[in-house]
């Protein structure tokens, strides 16, 4: 049985107070409650505060390019659909500089499981805008205040039909470990957008900001409802709901690649009379 | 006609099946044992425009162009009046009844009178065919693989307009001289050198391919992907470059050896990844066709302008090696030779050709891929425990275990790294892991494929050459050997890392030494000299888009004071 002790404990290089710590210790909590050991799992990520989460758990790592963390994963699921494959990366990684691969993925609908450090800002280069900033977000790179409208992750990958969307907070790991649990078990392009304050360079939008406004979907509500769904992740504000948004039932893409049906290609032999028939087939 | 080949080209708008024809007749020319050589000439557009496909072919090997035409096939008036001027002394001009001749000899056929305009090619092919001493029944062989899928109706159309053009063609009573004797005894293949590249990777064990489709590499992928189900390789047409570099590095890590195809402007989008690649020590295959640039450039001709920019691609410093193949046998041979390269050495490995050589057909003997070995990506040995991914080793090669296929944790960084792989700032490990990284360089020269050397040593005359110019060379200096002068020429296919005990001697040997490269700036040349301090007497470059040729190198060289008129 695996358990929370077998994914270890590291010293971070995180600010105190800092969001990524709850995501990390529910991260750590979804997997050992998934019944899932660190050999079966590979955390990619790119680079960036929140890239750095999968140093500080035991699991396979490929910690690779900022934006590029989908890619390289992508490549990874198809290679070896048995992985785990979980992609940890924040809002500028994911969504600013790997943008379109964001979008190719929740098309492919590959089964990764995503999970975004969303702080509305960016922390490691001390304080710019992020793609999730709020318009009139003042820093010293934009000292006007951002006058783009922010990407709406949620909004985004339920618009294009990612199999499972939802949206949590650090300030409740609890309820944010279950979603990654949910996550883990769905097939397909898994996306959890994670509130974050950033303690150092985000005093707009804190933990009192975030928990003042996060909402609970009520009980009721029904994630297979498309059209309800982008409803539900077009909204923020005053309110912002939390939870599963939306589930999808689109096949994942490693299921509809033929050469993948005989299994991972990891291991798998030159198929030489199949080659030399090809080559024959030339004279 | 040179004295042992002869030039047919059929010029044409795009559209107009022109590429059937060429294919078809050079597939039954292969057929019928002869050697060829064929060089495409396309514009960047679908329709109309200018188009060529000629096809050099004789009883020998042929690895160049002429720039000289013997037989002209025309499907356009365009092609007689551009072409005209490089018809040698007894060419033939093969064009429909309602073009202008120009005066020149040849059969002026009746089209509309053989063929529906739509079978038209067919028909062109079946009277250049005849003239060709090809039989019907091996052009109709051809016809009807490529037709027979269609349905009926469109082959038997093919067929009649292929038998109505033989038929035409006997009774015109012209004759065309051919070069010598062909040998059909033994059955060659007809490939290009993309294909020859895609075959060479799938048969040293590629599992993974990732790609944007750029021109003139495409057709490296297209190849692939027709036969990824059958072969159990999964190839995935990217986002964009910077996606296909990164998911190949993926790929390859988890334990599928992985490829990328792409041209200049594609490979700079990937520059990020081959230092990604480098720095987690991940095994890549980089194929890049070239074509001229900068920029969008001259998107369908040839050169060899990228030589410099994969020998300094990626940020850092970091152990690479670069292979330029200059036949399609050498296609293949070097991408199974590429792949086992990134295995052991654990990082990005490239292959330089251009579109010449991507695009040109060639009779060549058939690969015995039953007997070769492929690629087993990672580490099947003893672990020592706990497990480091990036464990300091004499020659720098760390023990690669895939993720998921054993209980220990595989961990790779970008960051500088411990050998644990986790990211550090120590900087003591920063000058460890940069000596194992470098380290690996070493064992990179054990591998390097010599230079091959034809002719004598201490030659009058040594022509270097590298990549799919080396043919032209070889041709070149047979001429100028025919006509008293002592030449040799030095081909490379590989091109980093460079073993100068392989090559300095003959450098210094030769009385003169001239670098032949389609490039404006020497690049060769110019690495030559960095290497070793060697300065050459001249060079031959060529940099308007279309293939060196002998012709080119022999005129260059009188123009030069090289060697005499």
């Amino acid at each position: 049985m695996t358990t929370v002790a077998d994914y270890g404990t590291y010293e971070t290089a995180w600010c105190p107070g800092c969001g990524n710590h709850a995501i990390l210790g529910a991260m750590k909590e979804a997997l050992a409650a998934s019944g899932l050991a660190p050999h079966q799992v590979l955390f990619v990520s790119g680079i960036g505060q929140a890239a750095k989460a999968p140093h500080y758990l035991n699991a396979n790592v490929f910690n690779g390019l900022h934006g590029r963390a989908l890619p390289a994963a992508t490549g990874a699921k198809l290679a070896n659909p048995a992985l785990k494959v979980i992609v940890e990366s924040g809002d500028g990684c994911t969504y600013g500089e790997g943008g379109n691969h964001f979008l190719a993925a929740v098309r492919r609908n590959i089964g990764l499981t995503v999970i975004v450090h969303d702080n509305q800002v960016y922390g490691l280069t001390k304080g710019q805008a992020s793609p999730t900033s709020d318009e009139g977000f003042v820093t010293k790179a934009q000292p006007e205040g951002v006058h783009a409208e922010p990407f709406n992750p949620v909004e985004t990958a339920v618009a294009l039909k990612a199999n499972f969307v939802a949206r949590g907070f650090s300030g409740m790991p609890a309820h944010l470990a279950g979603l990654i649990r949910l996550a883990l078990a769905a097939p397909g392009f898994a996306l959890i957008d994670v509130l974050q304050p950033c303690v150092s360079f985000n005093k707009v939008n804190t933990f009192a900001w975030y928990r003042q406004r996060v909402r609970e979907l009520p009980s009721d509500y029904v994630p297979t409802d498309w059209a309800a769904a982008l409803m539900t992740g077009a909204r923020w504000g005053a309110e912002i709901p939390i939870g599963v948004i939306y589930r999808g039932s689109r096949p994942a893409y490693e299921d509809r690649v033929p050469a993948l049906a005989a299994g991972p290609l990891v291991g798998r032999q030159v198929d030489r009379e199949q080659l030399a028939a090809i080559v024959d087939h030339l004279k | 006609m040179t004295e042992k080949t002869v030039t047919v080209l059929i010029g044409g708008e795009a559209g107009q099946g022109l590429v059937t024809v060429g294919q078809l007749l050079s597939k039954a020319l292969v057929r019928a044992g002869w050697r060829i050589c064929v060089t495409q000439g396309y514009q960047s557009r679908v329709r109309g425009g200018h188009n060529t496909w000629a096809i050099r072919f004789g009883a020998g090997e042929i690895g160049a162009p002429t720039e000289s035409v013997d037989l002209l096939v025309a499907l356009d008036q365009e092609t007689v009046e551009i072409h005209k001027g490089a018809l040698t002394p007894h060419a033939l001009l093969i064009a429909d009844e309602k073009l202008d001749a120009l005066g020149l000899p040849g059969l002026s056929v009746p089209f509309a009178k053989l063929a529906a305009a739509k079978y038209a090619n067919v028909a062109a092919l079946g009277v250049a065919g005849t003239l060709l001493g090809l039989s019907e029944e091996l052009m109709a062989g051809a016809v009807e693989e490529l037709f027979g899928k269609k349905g009926t109706e469109t082959a038997a159309e093919n067929r009649r307009a292929l038998a109505e053009a033989c038929r035409w063609t006997m009774s015109a009573n012209t004759s065309f001289p051919l070069p010598g004797q062909p040998s059909p005894a033994l059955p060659r293949i007809m490939l290009n050198g993309n294909e020859a590249l895609a075959l060479g990777a799938l048969s040293g064990g590629l599992r993974f391919l990732s790609f944007y489709p750029m021109t003139p590499s495409t057709s490296i992928a297209l190849t692939v992907v027709a036969h990824a189900a059958a072969l159990g390789v999964v190839a995935e047409q990217a986002e964009d470059e910077i996606a296909a570099v990164n998911m190949a590095i993926g790929a390859s890590f988890a334990g599928a050896p992985a490829l990328v195809t792409t041209s200049g402007g594609g490979f700079a989008l990937m520059v990020e990844g081959v230092s990604l690649a480098a720095m987690t020590e991940t095994p890549l295959v980089v194929m890049l066709a070239q074509r001229p640039g900068p920029a969008t450039g001259l998107p369908t001709r040839t050169g060899q302008e990228d030589l410099e920019f994969v020998l300094h691609a990626g940020h850092g410093e970091f152990a690479r090696a670069v292979l330029a193949p200059g036949s399609p046998e050498e296609c293949f041979l070097i991408a199974r030779k590429a792949f086992f390269l990134a295995e052991l050495f654990q990082g990005p490995v490239f292959v330089l050709t251009d579109q010449f050589l991507a695009d040109s057909y060639r009779a060549v003997d058939p690969f015995e891929v039953r007997e070769l070995p492929a690629v087993r990506a990672g580490f099947a040995g003893e672990i020592a425990v706990p497990y480091r991914r990036y464990a300091n080793t004499a020659d720098g090669v760390s023990p690669r275990l895939l993720p998921g296929q054993t209980h220990h944790l595989v961990i790779a960084d970008s960051d500088e790294h411990t050998e644990e792989g986790h990211l550090t700032e120590d900087l003591a490990v920063r000058n460890l892991m940069v000596a194992k990284r470098l380290a690996k360089v070493e064992g990179l020269r054990w591998e390097v494929i010599q230079p091959r050397l034809d002719g004598p040593a201490g030659a009058d005359l040594l022509l270097v050459s590298w990549g799919s110019t080396g043919a032209a060379a070889v041709e070149a200096a047979a001429d100028l050997c025919a006509r008293g002068t002592a030449v040799s020429t030095l081909h490379f296919t590989q091109l980093w890392p460079l073993d100068p005990g392989q090559f300095l001697g003959s450098l210094r040997a030769a009385k003169r030494v001239v670098f032949i490269e389609g490039n404006a700036t020497g690049q060769f040349e110019r690495l030559v000299r960095r290497e070793t301090g060697f300065e050459g007497a001249g060079n031959v470059r060529r940099f308007d888009g279309l293939p060196i040729t002998s012709g080119h190198i022999l005129r260059e060289l009188a123009v030069a004071g090289l060697v005499k008129e």
